[in-house]
Parts: structure tokens; sequence; C-alpha cells
């Protein structure tokens, strides 16, 4: 039997190493993509980002634990950076999600950033897609939220959850990275630490301040995750924002949304594919870089020479 | 051995109550300074928790660390369920506190290697690039 | 007018503190001679003056000379080889056999799902049942451990951390049995919470309630069981997972101050519970690095004692250990050659002055000791106490040039060290944040990284290797794992059950509020309870801990 039929199939194996292909770039993932993406847009799927050392995977799994009391069966993604270095990279989130590995309706997944051509967010997006076709009724989605990289990322999913914790130093970590203004959610982790009223009052401000008030006013929870405290809560508020996405046809709008990115991203790949396909190909293209690389002509002129831009509508893209 | 497009996905896995992760977490970073991707179970996973990762994560190569002297017990269930599951192309190594006397035994089961005290973390690299199946 | 000139620190010493000790501890013979017949010093000292405070003398502020004015030519080292096995028959088969071979004291291994305090019959136990060390499940399993061992002679060291306090509650147990008093009890539990989150790994409940269980054993001990020895603060297990020897002292000595801050936060005395506290460090390859980290240990501790805490008792100033060989050090590759390791690393625990001493057997590496390699290491230690001669003089690197110098380094190294913490808010903040268990990690890794770049040698690993046939290993018989099963079952349907489920019910109600726990958990042990059912309601009430991955 061949892979995607495993996979209609809820063959668990089949949809990890569809993953793999689909992380990969492998033309079966490619394949794979096209034959799915009619069946998404049904799971919900959540971003949960925030900096490091705030508890993002221990609220994953208490978060997760909340819905399948529920009975919904539920994905987990969680990415983290791969090393510049080497590429290499260690993968730690499962540890703390002890509540869930014993249980067969959920499914985790562990990704690297790879900062592959493409971006983090279009595999990640795919993956999501991926299990969303699976039929999982609920996707997590948990980067650390460090970087324009990564909310990109968390902007994949339709409701997103910012975590902060009192005492990691000056103000609020995400006015920093710039995800102030993605977060459906806010949420304060171990707030039985001293300082956690100050941090949900600075998050209110924060968000007062916002010039147009938008429909959905983002509610602060407070929640301690490693005892479970406030994280039902805190699942009540992220269906409140479903409901919202629902009432107001919001989803249709991020769904929509979501698939010119994903058209724009798949053109983008594909030009770019095929421009430095149809470059690196040129015989001339060694004697040119070895030019540049000992300064004897500068990048630009070698680029005109190997890619002039009036060439560029000529190119006949497969 | 797949190609270079393609990352390596390893889990290490500390299976049973011993909580000696030194070796595991020495052998983690060199597996990712090696350029490969290691996801980390953590401590005290039972089996089945193992066998449920590797399945989820669609790994390369299971390294299983055990110091305790439970290997002749936490590998044949490890490996029982793998077999349940048909899971048949993941390399499976071992490592840790296991006398050579036992290692025919595991291997018997399906253990391809076992690096002992005193291994040098390039030749588990080494025998992992050069081992592991390809994926498509 | 005439002055007469004030004596010399010296000149005071052998004056008013040395014939103090020898009246208490008389040296083991009247004259101490080399083999060429000269006569040994009892100390060594400056030639024409006196050394500096830092330095000192030994019994005296602040120690690094050593806690005794004599050492070890009154009282050697006791030699104490940790030990278990099986279920409580094999274990204390191995007791018996170590006493008669001219073993002093005596230390319990349990095996892992004790450590981690779970019964045999659990499903997590299952494999692993007297495989590290011996299973004890509830006070028959006790009663057979220290069957025919007299508690009020032998001291009784256990290796028990999570679950200190129920095992010691069947400890205690045992004495009543025995009809020996608890005043008399003379022994040391592990009962080192801390550096089980910074390295070893066999936490259980989060680091909050943890400390409170700690604290409830030594006001317990303080009222009941006075001369205890309620913690053993443990540098051994983090020199074990990859430390540095700067490591091992600043994180031992941080995790002993969060003690006694701890005890002192309860409202008891420093100088009532301080003497009772002892400490446990690892002896590795370097050594005169190793050497100094003895000494500085002890310099540092009195310092902190007096000065920080308070404490106005000299015994609170003393930093008495133990110590054992490094067996992370132990090749299995060419196994005997880790005799001679040992011997060295045996040799810098008494040049650095420990109270006490394991030596690792050679094949450690491969599996638990067989009982000729056990005698091997027991042999080394008798050697270097009686053919060696450097049990005949006090602190005989004291002056080295080199080893003050060292003993500086290690001291300042520390400090650093303390800094750090402290702007972390204390061990259980830098525990959370994974400080310690990011710093060993590198170290570990920076080791290992050595070792593959031939940076350095490890004779027979990376240079020297050659082929060789395996030795002779102890095998764990699997039956013994049913017959822990067979005796568990029995005591339960043995016991009276109605009575363990109203003593758990106080247990739970100790637990949940302040009352200290040890006499209800004493209660359990007599009604037979298990360590499991123990724990589990301590579980309930506590939670249990996951930590962060750090790398």
């Amino acid at each position: 039997m061949d892979l995607m039929d495993r996979f209609r199939q809820g063959d668990r194996r089949a949809l990890a190493r569809l993953i793999t292909h689909v992380e990969n770039g492998t033309p079966v993932g490619r394949a794979a993509m096209r034959e799915l993406y009619g069946a998404t847009g049904r799971g919900r799927s959540i971003g949960v980002t925030g900096p490091p050392g705030t508890g993002k995977s221990t609220l994953v799994d208490q978060l997760a634990s909340v819905f399948r009391k529920e009975g919904l069966r539920i994905a987990i993604v969680c990415v983290d950076p791969s090393s510049p270095f080497t590429g290499g990279a260690i993968l730690a989130d499962r540890v703390r999600m002890r509540h869930l590995q014993d249980d067969p309706e959920v499914f985790i997944r562990s990704m690297a950033s790879r900062g592959a051509l493409g971006g983090l967010s279009r595999a990640t997006g795919s993956v999501l897609k991926v299990l969303d076709a699976f039929g999982f009724d609920v996707i997590l989605l948990e980067t650390v939220g460090v970087g324009q990289g990564e909310v990109e990322v968390v902007r994949e999913a339709e409701t997103c959850l910012v975590i902060e914790v009192p005492g990691l130093g000056d103000g609020i970590q995400a006015i920093k990275a710039g995800i102030l203004e993605i977060g459906h959610v806010f949420v304060v982790n171990k707030s039985d630490n001293p300082g956690a009223d100050r941090v949900a009052e600075q998050i209110l401000t924060m968000l007062s301040l916002n010039p147009v008030p938008p429909p959905w006013q983002p509610p602060v929870v407070q929640t301690v995750a490693t005892k479970g405290a406030g994280v039902e809560d805190l699942a009540r508020q992220v269906r409140r924002h479903w409901e919202h996405l629902d009432a107001q046809n919001l989803r249709r709008e991020h769904l929509g949304r979501r698939r010119i990115a994903d058209l724009a991203e798949i053109l983008k790949c594909r030009a770019l594919g095929a421009a430095s396909q149809r470059v690196l190909s040129r015989p001339e293209y060694s004697e040119l870089r070895r030019k540049v690389e000992l300064g004897q002509m500068d990048p630009y002129e070698a680029a005109d020479r190997l890619l002039p831009f009036d060439g560029i509508e000529e190119w006949r893209l497969p | 051995m797949p190609d270079s497009q393609t990352k390596i996905r390893v889990i290490v896995a500390k299976p049973g109550l011993d909580g000696h992760d030194r070796g595991a977490k020495v052998i983690a970073r060199a597996l990712r300074d090696a350029g490969m991707e290691v996801i980390y179970t953590g401590l005290r996973q039972t089996p089945s928790q193992i066998v449920q990762t590797v399945i989820q994560e669609d790994a390369y190569c299971l390294c299983i660390s055990i110091l305790s002297g439970a290997h002749n017990h936490l590998f044949p269930e490890i490996l029982k369920l793998l077999g349940e599951a048909d899971v048949q192309d993941v390399l499976i190594l071992g490592g840790g506190i296991i006398p050579p006397e036992d290692v025919p035994a595991l291997k018997k089961l399906g253990v391809s290697e076992v690096f002992g005290p005193g291994t040098s973390t390039s030749d588990t690299v080494k025998y992992i690039r050069e081992h592991v199946q390809p994926r498509a | 007018m005439k002055r007469t000139p004030k004596p010399g620190p010296l000149e005071k010493w052998e004056r008013e503190t040395l014939p103090r000790s020898l009246e208490r501890m008389p040296e083991r013979r009247s004259t101490f001679v080399t083999t060429s017949g000269h006569p040994v010093p009892r100390l060594a000292t400056p030639a024409g003056g006196d050394a500096p405070a830092e330095i000192g003398l030994p019994g005296e502020f602040p120690y690094t000379r050593g806690i005794y004015p004599t050492m070890y030519r009154s009282r050697l080292w006791t030699m104490r080889q940790f030990a278990g096995f099986g279920t409580a028959e094999e274990t204390n088969e191995r007791f018996k056999y170590l006493l008669e071979h001219g073993q002093t004291g005596l230390s319990t291994a349990f095996d892992l799902p004790t450590l981690m305090g779970y019964d045999s019959d659990h499903p997590y136990s299952h494999g692993e049942v007297g495989r590290e060390g011996v299973a004890v499940c509830n006070l028959a399993d006790m009663e057979v451990l220290f069957d025919r061992i007299p508690l009020d002679k032998v001291s009784v060291s256990m290796t028990i951390n999570s679950p200190a306090a129920p095992i010691f509650a069947m400890f205690l147990g045992v004495a009543e049995k025995q009809g020996v008093g608890f005043t008399k009890l003379n022994g040391t539990l592990q009962n080192d919470i801390l550096k089980e989150y910074i390295a070893q790994k066999e936490y259980v409940f989060p680091p909050g309630p943890s400390m409170r269980l700690v604290v409830d054993s030594i006001e317990y001990c303080q009222r009941e069981v006075p001369r205890w020895n309620t913690i053993s603060i443990s540098g051994y297990h983090i020199r074990e997972a990859g430390s540095t020897a700067i490591q091992e002292l600043a994180f031992t000595l941080a995790n002993g101050m969060a003690y006694v801050q701890a005890a002192k936060a309860r409202g008891l005395d420093v100088d009532e519970f301080a003497p009772r506290l002892s400490f446990f460090f690892n002896a590795h390859n370097d050594l005169f690095e190793e050497v100094a980290k003895y000494r500085a240990a002890r310099r540092i501790w009195a310092k902190m004692m007096r000065d920080s805490f308070g404490a106005k008792s000299p015994a609170s100033w003393l930093l008495r250990t133990h110590a054992q060989t490094a067996g992370c050090s132990l090749t299995a590759q060419q196994p005997e050659v880790n005799i001679v390791r040992t011997t060295i690393q045996a040799l810098a625990a008494i040049l650095g002055g420990t109270q006490s001493l394991h030596t690792n057997s050679m094949d450690e590496a491969l599996a638990l000791p067989t009982e000729k390699a056990v005698r091997i290491a027991l042999r080394t230690q008798q050697v270097l106490a009686f053919e060696s001669g450097a049990a005949n003089v006090v602190d005989p690197l004291g002056g080295s040039w080199y080893v003050e110098q060292l003993t500086d380094q290690m001291e300042q190294g520390a400090m650093d060290y303390f800094r750090r913490i402290d702007e972390l808010g204390g061990v259980i903040p830098a525990i959370e944040a994974g400080f310690f268990q990011r710093e060993i990690a590198e170290a570990a890794y920076r080791y290992q990284k050595e070792i593959e770049t031939k940076d350095r040698t490890i004779v027979g690993v990376n240079d020297f290797a050659l082929e060789e046939s395996p030795i002779e290993i102890l095998k764990i018989d699997p039956a013994l794992e049913k017959k822990q099963l067979e005796r568990l079952s029995a005591v339960k349907s043995r016991r009276d059950n109605d009575r363990v489920r109203l003593e758990l019910g106080r247990l739970r109600e100790a637990a949940t509020g302040t009352a200290n726990v040890f006499p209800p958990l004493l209660a359990c042990a007599r009604a037979y309870a298990t360590l499991g059912e123990m724990m589990d309601v301590f579980r309930e009430v506590y939670g249990e801990y996951v930590e962060e991955a750090t790398f």
C-alpha cells in the first residue's frame, strides 16, 4: 500500500514519514501537499510563543491535556533553532510533555528551524496542514519567540498565545521581540512568583496604547503550568477566541490570507529555484565567481552578466 | 546513506529509572555538532513511550543509554514493541555500562552496535552516518 | 618594665590545642619512624616562623591543614566500602564479609526502585530490582539487611536521598527491634536532595517540599538521634556527572549553605545542627588539585560557618568529609589499570585529610564489583594506611608552594561561583534556571572532546590500547527479583492492613500541615507500610518534579 493510502487510513507511521518528506521538500512531499491541500482548514491551530524559560512546553502539555479531556485529538509541533554553524539541533521539548506521552490520540513532532531557503514558516505551515489533513482537531505549534522568523511561524496559527513570566528582567520581553501585536491571548506563567500582577498590568497597558482597538480584546491569563493552575481558564479564553473568529467570519479571512501567503511562498521558491539553477549551470559561473573572490570584479557586475535584469521576463517556469 | 540534503534525525533515549545522563548528553551534543537533529527524550521513559517517540519523530536512529544494569530487560522490551509496530528501518544503538558478554544477545535481538565506556563520539557519529537507512 | 613576649601561634598550639587533643585521642604509637629509622615529625612547619593565618595549624581555624591536631597519627580514616545488591540477604552477607576483612564501617547502596521510592512490585521496577544495590520495601527487608549487625557498634551510612525520610524511619525501626536506643546510633544519611537536581537526577518531589523533608530530618535527629549525621552534602555525584574540581567544590559548599539557611529559617540553632552536617567529596586523578580541593573546602566552610552564619562552636566550623575515588575515571579497557588510578585517587583523599574513604573496584566500569575486586580495593586502603607512611605525619603537603597556591586558587574559584549563584537568587532558583546543569554539561563535553583530540591522555583508551580478553564480572541472579517480590507480597498479606491505612492517613496529615513527618513515618514503618506507600502519600501531597533539559 502506498504512503498516501496508509496516511488516509490513519496510519501514524505514514503521517510521520510524510512529515519527513514535506520537511525535506522531496518530490513525494510536494505531490502530497498538492493532494492534501483541499482537505485542510478543518483543525484549529494555536501558536504558542514567548522567551526561553517561560515554561512553554509545560503549558502546552497542560493545555493539550485540558483539550484531551474534552475528547479532542491533539497534534503538537515544537520548533527549536538549528545551530547556524553545524546545522544540527537538540530538540528537547518532549521532555516536559509528560501527560501526553502515553496517549494514542496525541501526536508530537519536533522540528529544527534549519534556516533553509523559503523559510521556516513555509515548512511549518506545510507540516501543520499535513496534521490538519490527518484529522487532528487542535494543532499546537510551539516556538521560541526570539526573532522575526519565529513571529512569522506563529502567524501560521489562527490563535496566538504569547507567554510571559515575572522576573525575567527589564520590562516585557515580547515588546522587544515585536510579538505583542500578534497575541490573541496573553499568558503570565509562573504567576506564583512575585511580580506576576505587575507583568499582567504592563501587558494590558501596552495593549491599550494600540491606536485602533481591534474588535478582539486580548485577555491576560495567569497560570502556574507546573501545577496546572489557570490552565482551564486559558482553554476557555482560547475557545472564546475561536467563537469570535467564527462569529465574525474572521476564520475564513485568516485561511484566505494564509492561502495567498502560500501561493506567494511557492512562487518565490520556484522562482529562486529556477533562477539559481539557470545561473549556476552557466559555464562562465565558476570563472566569474573566482574573479569576485579575488576582488577582480565586483559582485554587481558579475550578477549583471549572469542574470541581467531584463532577462527575468524571459524566464519560462516549468 | 541519506544524501546531504536530508537531515539525520536521531533519538537519544534514557529508559528505566537510571538518572545518569552524562553520557546521553555528551552524545547528544556530539551528534548535534556533527549536523544531526537530536531528539532528547528526557529521563525515565518507558519502552512504550520511547517507541511512540521513534514513530512520531520518524527517527533514523535510536540511541539507548542504560547504566543501571537493566539492559537485559529494557532492550528486549523496546525491540519487541518496535517489532509489534512493524518499525524495521531504524538503526538501534546501545550505550552505557553493558558488559561485553551481554552484547551478542542484544545484537541478536536487533541492536546494531553497543558503544561502551571509552568510545569516541566521532566513532559513533561515523557509525550512524554509515549505517542509517535512506529515507526518500 | 619588662614584657614577656606573646606566644606565637605554633607555641600556643603546642601548649594548648595539641595536649587537649592527645588526651582524647592518643596517637597510635609512641614514635613513628621512616624506613631509614629516622623519627617522623608530627607536623612539619616553616623554619623559624609561623605559617600565614590562612594556612594555620591542624585542628585550628580555618582548618586548612586538617580538622584534628594529630590526624591519622591518632586515628586512621574509616575504611568504608559502599555495598549492596540483590535482596537484603545477599547484602547482609557482603556486609559481614567486609567487616570480617577489616572494614570499619558499613555503607549501604540501594537499588534504583528504592532510590526513586518505588516498591519492587511497581511496574517501573521491573528489571531493576536488586541491580545497582539492595531492594528495601519495608521494615522486614531492613531487619534482614542488618541482621546480626550490632547497630550500637557499627556505624552505618545509607546512600538515599528523595526517600531518605521513610528509609531512615525503617532503620530506626530495626534499631528498636535490636533494643538499641536512638541516642546510641551512629551513622550517616546521605539525604542531600539538592545535588540530585544538579547532578544525579534521582529526585521525586519539587525542591521546596524536598527541602522541608530534609529540615524535618535535621530537627528530628537533633532531638532524638543526636549522634547521627543528618546530611552528607555530596560533591561526589556532581563530579561524576562531569563537573570540574572547582565546580564540585563550589556547588557542594553552596548546597551546604542552602541547608544551613533552610534549617536556620525553621528556627533551629546553628550550633545545634551544624556539627551533624558532613560532606562527601570525589577523589579524581589530578593528585595535587584534589588535595587542594579538600584543603580549600575546609577553609571556606570554617569561614562561612563562623563569619556568615554566626556559628560559635568550633564543632560547627569543622568540615568532616567522606571521600570516594572517581568512578567516572575508571576505564572498561584494561580494567586492572584501574587499581593504579584508584591508588592515586585514594592517596589524594588521604593527603587531603578525609575522615573516611571508599575505594572503587577495578571492574566498576563494567558492572557491580566482584568480591575479589572489592577486596583488592580495600587492600589498597590498607597499603596506604600501613605501608606508605602517608598516615604518619599531619598534612605532609602543607607549605608546598604549589599546593598552597592551588588551594588559594580553588578557594577563589569557589567564591566566584558563589557570587554567580547569588545573582541568580540562590541555589534553588539556579537549579530551576538550569545553571548548574548547564555548567556541568559544558565541562563534561569539553572533557570528552579533550580525550578525543588526544589533548588529554587516558591510558588504555586513547593511547597504549591493546586487544584484551574480558575479566570476570558479577552477575545478579534474575531469580533474586522473584524472591524479593515473594517476600514483599508475604509481608503485605501478613500485616494489619487497617493499621497501615490509619498510619498512612496520619502521615498525610503531617505532610499537608507543618508537623514533623518523622513520628508518623516511624509509626508507618513499624506497621510494615511499604516505602512505595509512604512515598505515594508525599507524591500526592507534593507532586512530582520534571526538569528542564539543559545541554
